[in-house]
């Protein structure tokens, strides 16, 4: 069938359109269940910091939401490690991708504060959300420190792109699990956080600043210790208010 | 692409019955004798790709169904009005759009699968059996005739992953749909024995040895050779 180039023109028009107004209504109507389902992994994200993976696969979206609201609470510091006040910022509004664009100073930090069963005042943990690059795109994570402000009770970590079966493994709980226990902080009080090292297999149990690394994503590895090391510089001031008792006891 | 030539339009008698022999025939074949990935050899890629465990393997068989099935019918409704020349890219615009809706659906309802899965719904849009099926079969019949061939071709296709993943995910994680199968058969021997999990399998290597099992197996049977 051989038909006149102003009929392939407009048929191929008439289709963009109909295809086009098809796909945008579908994201129109989807759109909602999409914002959930993307808070709700963000939640899951958060907690996976202080609970197993496996506690998280066996809870229903609604006890995930339950568990979150009963337990988590949050709020926003500066890079002073100052609560910011400012009306309508809440930790779970600000998008740490976005502000990972602007200078340090004017970004906002988010701080998710765990706390302990039935007991809204104590604090188990502090999870702070961090934002870097690794070898193809985007990782992110959670990282949840216990109340000395400086051993490692759990870390999340995520990635939009990266190699499957290499760089994607630091989503496993396996490789997280390596980072519990680590310190961030060495005996003189100076900022050293933890090093993932180059190569796989070794033990680094009485290293508290290097843990094992990934065969084969040497990059997206130096990727996690950037971020870390960045994003824990970032709330250092936070970090260093909240470890000294004293001063924080003082400043109520 | 497919090398199989346009199939004869059989000449349609009025009121052929809806599960008529033919019509039984066009989703059959492509499920051992005319199967696209032992036989014909296309949608190797995500069979190596989405293989590893049962639950997601099941999703994207799920997925190229509903894409294949559909964009078969879809353009067979538009056959006599697609323009010879601009064919390819009608057909690509369907399907794209089809494989978009599905991505869509996940990401609203099931977001862990559309994470998991992420890239490999999106390259739904270059299996060649897809393609295949349109430039083969849909371009040159009608539109129910085009969706059941489209479903045989896509079940041919599931029932394909489906055992490679079966496979993969028994030997190399020692489950199945994540049950941990091998922990429970090592408890029935005692404290001490435990069945050891295959990390070739959880590699891409493994559902190529897999699936050369499979092909070998099925052309023992068939006696099918290539020319």
């Amino acid at each position: 069938m051989q038909q006149s180039n102003s009929y392939i023109i407009v048929y191929s028009a008439v289709l963009t359109i109909i295809l086009g107004l098809l796909l945008s209504g579908s994201a129109q109507v989807l759109g909602p269940w999409q914002q959930e389902a993307i808070a709700l992994d963000k939640k899951k994200q958060i907690l996976g910091a202080v609970i197993s993976a496996e506690e998280i696969a066996a809870m229903t979206p609604e006890q995930v939401n339950k568990f979150y609201e009963t337990r988590i609470s949050s709020t926003v510091v500066d890079l002073s490690g100052a609560e910011i006040t400012k009306e309508g910022i809440t930790a779970e509004k600000v998008e740490i991708a976005k502000d990972y664009k602007k200078p340090a100073e004017e970004r906002s930090y988010p701080v998710f504060i765990f706390h302990a069963e039935g007991n809204p005042e104590a604090v188990e943990s502090y999870i702070f959300p961090m934002y870097g690059a690794g070898l193809w795109d985007a990782i992110w994570g959670y990282l949840a420190l216990e109340t000395d402000m400086n051993t490692i009770g759990g870390i999340t970590l995520a990635h939009a792109a990266e190699t499957p079966g290499l760089g994607a493994r630091i989503t496993e709980a396996k490789v997280q699990e390596r980072y519990v226990g680590k310190k961030i902080f060495d005996e003189s009080g100076a900022l050293i956080t933890v090093m993932m090292q180059k190569g796989e297999g070794k033990e680094y149990g009485d290293d508290a600043h290097k843990v094992d690394g990934m065969s084969g994503a040497t990059i997206t590895g130096n990727g996690v210790n950037n971020m870390l090391k960045a994003y824990m510089g970032y709330y250092e001031g936070y970090i260093k208010a909240k470890s000294t008792p004293k001063a924080a006891v003082a400043a109520l | 692409m497919s090398t199989e030539t346009l199939e004869k339009e059989v000449v349609a008698k009025p009121a052929e019955p809806i599960f008529s022999k033919r019509r039984k025939k066009l989703v059959t074949d492509p499920l051992i004798d005319d199967n696209p990935i032992t036989v014909q050899v296309l949608g190797i890629c995500s069979a190596l790709a989405v293989t590893t465990q049962m639950k997601p393997t099941l999703v994207m068989a799920i997925s190229v169904i509903f894409v294949v099935a559909l964009s078969n019918f879809v353009i067979s409704l538009m056959r006599n009005t697609i323009p010879a020349r601009v064919r390819i890219i009608v057909q690509l615009a369907v399907v794209a759009t089809l494989v978009t809706l599905v991505s869509e659906v996940l990401k609203a309802f099931a977001y862990d699968m559309y994470k998991e899965l992420s890239v490999f719904i999106g390259l739904i849009i270059t299996n060649c059996i897809v393609m295949g099926r349109l430039e083969a079969f849909a371009m040159g019949n009608k539109p129910y005739d085009s969706m059941l061939d489209g479903l045989g071709s896509a079940l041919g296709y599931s029932w394909i992953i489906l055992t490679v993943a079966f496979f993969r995910e028994l030997w190399g994680s020692g489950a199945v749909f994540g049950i941990p199968v091998f922990e429970y058969v090592s408890s029935l021997f005692g404290p001490d024995f435990k069945l050891a999990t295959n990390g070739l399998m959880v590699t891409p290597v493994g559902a190529f040895i897999i699936l050369g099992l499979i092909v070998w197996v099925q052309r023992t049977k068939t006696g099918y050779v290539e020319h």
